[in-house]
């Protein structure tokens, strides 16, 4: 199970959860015009071949494109909800959480609309863990207010993986994913890499090595030997 | 006609004109056109040499053939047998029927003023059999009565295109001399029999007269109508509001269809208001349902959109399409059906926010990206997918490619560095080009060719630029840049 596989590693050092139930994560992108925060939720969905409802409004879809099937990790049905408010997403997405036959619910929000309050996500969470169906909520040029998402993302593209045949070529991608908040893991930094054939993501703690001192590596202070 | 809301002149002629294997032909003319001598079936052209002033308009034989059939139905009014003769005509069966009108000559009096009401001229007859009725009608007197023995007399006089014969063996009586029906039922029955033995129904005079005079069988079979699943609540004063009243009335709904075993996909609301005035909201279902809380939250947000006036007084909730439907059960314990679950999702989105809004894309045969996706609706069966592509594509496409200023090194190369959206984007590393030709048995000539670059720029954002065209390919000017997608 895709959550579990990234949660497995996010929590080693502390308490093992033994199931984790699907429920509201919510991304934010820095640049708004940036595809990572969707791949990772894609990467994040239960591998099950049950449709996807995504609802997009409109600002979203004109910034930054819709999603295209050739593009997609897996061939799974996709019902596409095109609408023009922030308040019909919710509202869409609110009822696709009623229905249990859905394997995921993801809804693109621009910006910060009033009707995106604190109420409207909690209202998403607790039914999301009723129906049992992960849903994902991506936001673009939205700053992290207050929320009641269960797991906050800060996710952005960082320079890709070395192509292993092509040097001038991009190779695997890279995201640094920042979890600034959560409810039931500690929260972290990665770089994770995504291997697209295999739809896998693998993390790698971002705080492991601090910055070469600037002095370190002159000639007189070269290990010998 | 229908279109242009009024009805033609009569002193103009008109003609109505369908698509023949040369150009349109008439397929209708009326009064005034016919004494100028124009003939349906001859070409359009032909006929405009003949009539200068002739006005042409495109028939609606669909729309002619639908009307057709609510008329049939509209006339069981006088007999209970009424029934579609092939695409200008109706036949009842008025047998034990004409007395309730006081006779039959009074009876076609009845329907001629009935049909006028409505706007229709129509040419009657009564006869014994339906090819006998056919010819009187058609080629008669006005309001003709035959009597059953006196098929001969009544007939005799007729031409013989009053036997319901084709083309070719009208021109062959022609030939013969046999020009009434008289004329052919006065030819020895054996000489008949003898040249016509082997031709169909609509090319033999001689069964075409049987039918006539009652000889061969030809019977009404009449159309059955549907029931109509309706339910009404007429209310004691005028309200403004129908919500109270919307759930009773889907569940006595539901109990209708229940009853018939039977489902609706379409549900019309029809408020009465007391000044007079109509207002219909519909709704819609993906799959054929019966349940009376679906059909109920279907119309939650449309109710608002009635503008009550003064107040309406009558409420009428009637199923559109319906369909039969058997009720299942997946499960032994009677849980609910994952399937049902998602067509009622879909049901309540495409009520919301119309029907437009909800789409399932499914691949496409091409290799433009734009055109390797289509919409579907949510629920269809799409059988045929798309050939996988090893190519790799980008996550998300924009909708119009967005044209970005560019810095190449050479010409045929990826760009140095692009402006995107009022951003300069230095291009760190690069994948391609691949090129995507046009496709030349859908684009207009002189499409140009597009070469994909993947970039990545210095802060890792990943694009999908495309350089349209070539220098010095004769198709345009300079080559131009666009950004049509984000990879993840």
């Amino acid at each position: 199970m895709g959550s579990l596989r990234v949660f497995k590693t996010l929590t080693g050092q502390g308490k093992q959860p033994v199931t984790m139930p699907h429920t509201l994560s919510e991304a934010f992108l820095s640049p708004p015009t940036d595809a990572s925060a969707v791949g990772f939720a894609l990467s994040q969905l239960p591998p099950t071949n049950a449709p996807i409802l995504w609802a997009q409004d409109r600002l979203s879809r004109k910034e930054a494109g819709r999603p295209a099937l050739a593009g997609m990790p897996a061939d799974r049905p996709i019902i596409m909800v095109d609408l023009s408010r922030a308040a019909d997403v919710l509202w869409a997405m609110e009822d696709g959480l009623r229905c249990h036959a859905l394997g995921a619910v993801i809804g693109e929000v621009w910006g910060d609309p009033p009707s995106l309050d604190f109420t409207a996500t909690k209202r998403l969470a607790m039914r999301a863990e009723a129906a049992d169906v992960s849903c994902w909520l991506i936001r673009r040029a939205a700053s992290p207010d207050l929320s009641a998402a269960r797991d906050r993302w800060r996710i952005a593209s960082l320079p890709s993986t070395p192509h292993p045949y092509d040097p001038q070529a991009p190779g695997a991608p890279r995201w640094s994913l920042d979890l600034f908040r959560s409810r039931r893991s500690k929260p972290g930094q990665w770089v994770a890499t995504y291997d697209g054939a295999a739809d896998r993501v693998h993390l790698v703690a971002s705080n492991g090595d601090r910055a070469v001192e600037p002095r370190d590596g002159a000639v007189w202070e070269r290990a010998t030997g | 006609m229908e279109r242009c809301g009024s009805a033609p002149l009569d002193d103009v002629p008109m003609v109505l004109a369908r698509e023949g294997q040369h150009g349109p032909v008439i397929h209708a003319a009326n009064r005034i056109a016919r004494i100028e001598g124009i003939q349906p079936g001859s070409r359009v052209v032909d006929m405009r040499a003949i009539c200068p002033e002739l006005q042409v308009a495109y028939a609606d034989e669909a729309g002619d053939h639908a009307a057709l059939d609510r008329l049939v139905l509209w006339a069981r009014r006088w007999c209970p047998w009424t029934v579609r003769d092939a695409n200008n005509g109706l036949i009842l069966d008025t047998t034990g029927a004409d007395h309730l009108w006081g006779g039959e000559a009074e009876m076609l009096v009845e329907m001629e003023t009935q049909l006028s009401l409505l706007g229709l001229t129509a040419r009657l007859a009564v006869a014994p059999t339906w090819g006998a009725a056919w010819a009187l009608a058609r080629y008669g007197p006005v309001r003709s009565v035959c009597e059953p023995d006196e098929a001969y007399f009544k007939l005799g006089p007729l031409p013989v295109t009053g036997l319901r014969l084709d083309d070719p063996t009208v021109l062959l009586l022609r030939r013969l001399g046999l020009k009434t029906i008289g004329a052919v039922m006065d030819v020895p029955r054996l000489s008949l029999t003898r040249r016509f033995v082997k031709a169909e129904l609509h090319a033999n005079p001689l069964m075409r007269l049987d039918q006539v005079t009652g000889k061969l069988a030809e019977p009404v079979s009449s159309v059955d109508v549907k029931p109509v699943i309706r339910v009404q609540a007429r209310l004691a004063e005028p309200i403004f509001d129908p919500t109270p009243y919307l759930p009773d009335l889907c569940e006595d709904l539901c109990e209708q269809l229940k009853e018939a075993g039977q489902g609706c996909r379409r549900l019309h609301l029809t408020v009465y208001k007391t000044d007079g005035d109509v207002s219909h909201i519909d709704v819609a279902t993906s799959a054929s349902t019966h349940d009376p809380a679906h059909l109920h939250s279907l119309f939650r947000d449309k109710v608002e959109r009635i503008n009550p006036g003064f107040g309406f007084d009558l409420i009428t909730l009637a199923a559109g399409t319906v369909e039969d439907m058997q009720d299942k059960q997946t499960r032994l314990d009677g849980g609910s059906d994952n399937d049902l679950h998602l067509t009622k999702l879909i049901d309540r989105l495409s009520a919301k926010f119309g029907p437009h809004a909800v789409t399932r894309p499914v691949l496409h045969q091409s290799h433009l990206p734009e055109r390797a996706e289509t919409q579907i609706a949510a629920l269809a069966e799409y059988p045929n997918k798309g050939a996988p592509l090893t190519k790799e594509r980008p996550l998300r496409l924009l909708d119009h490619p967005e044209e970005v200023r560019v810095l190449f090194a050479v010409p045929e190369g990826p760009p140095a560095q692009f402006v995107w959206r009022r951003q300069t984007h230095r291009v760190a590393r690069y994948a391609g080009p691949e090129r995507i030709a046009p496709e030349w048995w859908k684009d207009r000539p002189g499409t140009r060719l597009r070469d994909y670059f993947k970039v990545e720029d210095q802060v890792g954002r990943r694009l999908w630029l495309y350089r349209e065209g070539l220098h010095e390919d004769g198709r345009g000017g300079d080559p131009r840049w666009f950004v049509h997608g984000m990879f993840v």
